[in-house]
């Protein structure tokens, strides 16, 4: 079995992050739906991938869970961010914002400008 | 910090066992319920909204084995499944298993013990604070060859003042009769400067040591006792501090006691167990005044200024030396060119064994190393058994990694086993092993079997088994998936080279047995040697029993002060020992001349003038001077050459008379063509005997053959005998020749002397042949360990080579059995097994010889009377290794012999 990319794995991370980050606590299904709204096919097949990913953050201590009542009322499982996961949040962005800018900088560099 | 906390709660998550499945399974399958619900909300049927649902989320396996990795730790996981898995695998072959852990757990129990022993006295030779800060100073004359000649109380200020060390110390090893307890008792004792134990930096457990800045001139009269004496002697008097002893019947006030745990510094076992410290400025009585020439025969201890090192502190003490040469020229006249010399401690103490230590630590490291190599011979063996096991399971898809790591787990399991099972043998027979330790090793007493040992013999079963059980692992998981599975294990590429492998290995384990038994071999030689060597004298059938006078500070108390005083008691004692059922002969002299003896003066050599040839300027000769009654010389056995030997008539009064050996009237008296002029009737004049101010004219009037009572590897050390009639001694040996009981002796003696002076201790009653035999007894054990080393090795390297012929019979047995079925003779095929045990017998002898021989030269200093290159121990043990290579591989070669073709082949 091929594990995921790193880039994929963490970006994935971060868009968990960033949707509870805007919505609030959401349990998994929430969450893959807006993540797929918003990125496409990146969630498409393989929801499920969602879960273990989850797991992880909440072991980092980036998330907490507990049990709530979904929109059909049954048992869910609700995730929020923490203190430690809005600061890893902000600080995540702002890597990212700095590597996507110096990668649109690089991409918008033509031969012509080098010479 | 965020990899931590995760990485802590997966393994509580591990550790607890707790598993969050039925979480996982509630949440997909709501995950699932919402999908499908939005799916039936965009207007599919039921079944296909639920089936999308499904796709959408993934495989729901891969997902949960996910979950659960991201749960727990997988490798840690996996280990414990491997370590389950390797236990299951040596429960299935206990044989197997028994024999490899039990030779590991010799090769790490031998390694381990003699590391005990290394870390104990090598290591940490020094059980104080800093132990790299002290030294010893030594004070040598290179320009007439003299060495550590003392050191005289100015010159002690000048260190002192000089600014290099913190502390500096002299103390004097003697012993003293400690006399008001039930038995007059003799005590060794030391007598110090007031800064020894700060020198040290121990501090009293009880009470105080002594001040170190204390100047009383003479002896202050305070004393420190060891823990030891203090139960001992005073039944561990709570009171203690405070009483007064008394010694050589000088009182003493006891002002401390130290630590259990303290041990002396010392060269000597005597020394370590000084049990006594009485303190002094060595500047006035008894001590003759501080002149700086007069130099005091002490030991010089020093502890340097932290953060200097010992070169640094050399090149200062040099500069010291250099500017008290150019204030004192008369002192320091310029052709003696005196010296300091620094020394860290910790070598000093050490030096002697050092050799031997690290020649056991090598023959135990070839033991190891033999032992591993058997063990991974056996793994190889079994490798080829479960050829089919990793066939199917690489099949099955197992990663090689994956094998590997399971195979090394084995083998690990294997190794640590048998390390802890050696460590556990080793730990439970320590009482019984240490015995075998000869006493005359430095800290034996600290030799502990702890934590550092069982940590030492864990990280070697850990490196031998990853080293050795890689290889294995490696060939094992490298084979030809197909081929082996279709052949059942009959042999395939893989076993080939598994086969060369395992031929190196036996070759290896002959080589290096080769080397042991060479080493063995030539120490055996040596002891054999040395054992045999023409004495010069006959220690059979004597004893010799110690005691010694006390030495009152003040000589006006002392009543045995003269020759004549003492002659008295000797005589009577003498008188009354000859009166002792058995007894013969009995004779008298000082403990340094018990021969071949550990005394407290282990030798004394003194400087000594010739007549007509004394020159001023030039530093005399030097000579060992011993103490005897006239007696002597018959009891010992000793022939006369030419003269007279000692008589009655020889008295304090009469002229001095002097015996001395052959070496030292070629020495000494070579005469004019080189041919040796007789010594008898020249006089000489000693100096720097004890008791007497004014060396006398001393004139000889015997030579006697040389005989080895000093030093059995050297036979022409220049000696000259005394008349204890004329030089009266305290430290006394009283022998006796005949027959009596050794164990009744001690007793009947005691009667004997405290009959004439209650006062006296007796102790250290042995035969000279007991006396022989501890002279070598380093000797002795460094022989005995290496052989019986090399015992172990050849015992290993014969099941090595008897492994390796067996397997190869086995996998040739459909062979032998053709050509048996074809008519080959039965003979044949004896032959041809054996040729190939020959074989590798011959390739590991010619490597092992090449070993040997780097290995001969380096022990050259530890032989005595064989060249390091010795013809016939070589051939000796060549011939040896190769008979046992051939009889163990006589075994499997007769069973390859008697092989029934019909039999083999309708098997296969």
């Amino acid at each position: 079995m091929k594990e995921k990319p790193d880039v994929l794995q963490g970006t994935l991370a971060l868009m968990v992050l960033k949707t509870l980050d805007v919505l609030g606590p959401r349990h998994g299904w929430g969450i893959a739906r807006r993540i797929e709204q918003i990125s496409g096919d990146l969630l498409a097949v393989n929801q499920g991938t969602l879960y273990p990913l989850l797991l992880k953050l909440e072991h980092e201590g980036s998330i907490a869970s507990q049990w709530g009542a979904s929109e059909n009322n049954r048992r869910a499982r609700f995730y929020h961010l923490t203190a430690a996961g809005r600061k890893q949040l902000q600080a995540e962005t702002r890597e990212w914002e700095q590597t996507a800018a110096i990668i649109a900088r690089f991409f918008e560099v033509k031969a012509k400008d080098l010479s | 910090m965020r990899l931590l906390r995760r990485f802590f709660i997966r393994l509580s998550n591990f550790i607890t066992g707790r598993r969050a499945d039925q979480r996982l399974r509630e949440e997909m399958a709501e995950h699932l319920a919402l999908q499908t619900q939005e799916n039936l909300r965009a207007g599919m049927s039921p079944t296909e909204a639920r089936r999308q649902a499904a796709l959408k989320l993934g495989a729901a396996q891969a997902i949960r084995e996910q979950h659960n990795a991201e749960q727990g730790l997988p490798i840690a996981e996996n280990l414990l499944l491997d370590i389950r898995y390797a236990f299951r695998m040596l429960h299935r072959s206990p044989v197997f298993s028994l024999i490899a852990i039990a030779t590991i757990a010799l090769g790490v129990g031998a390694t381990t013990a003699i590391y005990s022993v290394i870390d104990a006295t090598l290591l940490h030779p020094l059980p104080y604070p800093h132990p790299s800060e002290l030294v010893r100073l030594e004070a040598n004359l290179p320009g007439v060859g003299a060495r550590d000649i003392g050191i005289s109380i100015p010159e002690l200020r000048d260190l002192q003042n000089s600014g290099i060390f913190q502390y500096v110390s002299l103390s004097f090893f003697g012993t003293n009769n400690l006399t008001g307890s039930a038995q007059p008792a003799s005590i060794a004792s030391k007598s110090v400067t007031p800064a020894y134990f700060a020198v040290l930096g121990v501090d009293a457990a009880m009470g105080r040591t002594f001040d170190p800045h204390d100047a009383t001139p003479g002896f202050n009269n305070e004393v420190v006792i060891s823990d030891g004496l203090w139960k001992r002697a005073f039944g561990a008097d709570p009171h203690i501090l405070g009483k007064t002893l008394r010694l050589d019947n000088d009182p003493a006030h006891v002002v401390g006691v130290m630590p259990a745990s303290f041990r002396d510094q010392g060269q000597s076992s005597e020394q370590r167990g000084t049990d006594l410290w009485a303190a002094g400025g060595f500047a006035d009585d008894p001590a003759p005044p501080p002149m700086r020439g007069t130099r005091l025969p002490f030991e010089t201890i020093a502890r340097l200024q932290p953060g200097l090192s010992p070169e640094a502190a050399q090149g200062r003490l040099d500069a010291l030396v250099a500017s008290l040469k150019k204030q004192y020229p008369a002192d320091y006249p310029p052709q003696g060119a005196w010296t300091l010399h620094l020394t860290p401690l910790a070598e000093t103490l050490v030096g002697n064994v050092r050799q031997s230590l690290i020649l056991l630590f090598g023959a135990v490291g070839l033991v190891l190393l033999i032992s591993c190599v058997n063990v991974a011979n056996l793994l190889l063996a079994r490798a080829s058994a479960r050829g089919r096991e990793m066939a199917v399971r690489q099949a099955l898809g197992a990663a090689r990694t994956r094998l590997i790591r399971q195979l090394l787990t084995e083998s690990l399991l294997l190794f640590v086993l048998g390390g802890i099972a050696g460590f556990a043998v080793l730990f439970c027979a320590r009482k019984f092993l240490l015995q075998f330790v000869p006493e005359s090793l430095p800290r034996l007493n600290d030799i502990s079997i702890g934590w550092g040992v069982l940590a030492f013999a864990i990280v070697v079963s850990v490196a031998a088994g990853t080293i050795f059980g890689l290889a294995p692992a490696w060939l094992t998981s490298r084979l030809n998936l197909t081929a082996t599975l279709r052949q059942e294990g009959r042999g395939s590429n893989g076993s080939r080279r598994r086969s060369r492998l395992r031929h190196a290995l036996v070759i290896g384990e002959l080589a290096l047995s080769l080397v042991l038994m060479v080493a063995a071999g030539l120490l055996l030689r040596s002891f054999w040697d040395l054992f045999k060597v023409q004495l010069g004298f006959n220690p059979t059938r004597v004893m010799a029993i110690e005691t010694s006078l006390p030495n009152p500070n003040d000589p006006k108390t002392d009543i045995y002060g003269t020759a004549t005083q003492e002659a008295v008691l000797l005589r009577e004692v003498l008188r009354r020992n000859r009166t002792i059922p058995g007894v013969e002969e009995t004779a008298v002299s000082d403990q340094a001349a018990i021969p071949l003896g550990h005394g407290q003066s282990d030798r004394r050599t003194v400087p000594f003038l010739r007549e007509g040839q004394e020159v001023q300027s030039t530093q005399p000769p030097l000579i060992d001077a011993l103490i005897v009654s006239p007696e002597y010389f018959h009891v010992l056995g000793m022939t006369l050459v030419r003269g007279r030997l000692f008589v009655d008539q020889d008295l304090e009064a009469t002229p001095l008379v002097a015996v001395i050996n052959q070496a030292a009237a070629r020495m000494y008296w070579p005469g004019k063509d080189g041919k040796g002029e007789d010594p008898v009737g020249k006089r000489v004049r000693l100096l720097g005997l004890l008791g007497r101010a004014r060396p006398e004219w001393t004139t000889i009037v015997c030579v006697i053959a040389d005989a080895r009572t000093e030093s059995l590897a050297d036979p022409g050390i220049p000696q000259v005998y005394l008349d204890i009639y004329q030089h009266p001694f305290k430290f006394l040996a009283f022998y006796l020749r005949g027959q009596v009981d050794p164990a009744a002796i001690s007793a009947q003696v005691r009667t004997q002397i405290q009959a004439v002076d209650p006062e006296l201790p007796i102790y250290r009653a042995e035969t000279l042949d007991d006396v022989l035999s501890s002279s070598l007894s380093v000797r002795r054990f460094s022989m005995e360990m290496v052989a019986f080393f090399a015992a172990t090795a050849l015992l290993l390297a014969a099941l090595g080579i008897y492994g390796t012929i067996s397997f190869l019979v086995n996998e040739q047995s459909r062979e032998i059995a053709i050509r048996l079925a074809l008519g080959a003779q039965r003979r044949d095929i004896l032959r041809m097994v054996l040729r190939q045990g020959l074989t590798l017998a011959a390739a590991g002898a010619g490597v092992g010889l090449v070993g040997a021989l780097i290995v001969s030269h380096l022990m050259t200093g530890l032989l005595y009377g064989v060249s390091p290159y010795d013809l016939s121990t070589f051939a000796g043990v060549t011939a040896a290794l190769t008979a046992v290579a051939i009889a163990a591989s006589y075994v499997p070669a007769l069973r390859a012999m008697r092989l029934d073709p019909i039999t083999t082949l309708h098997a296969e």
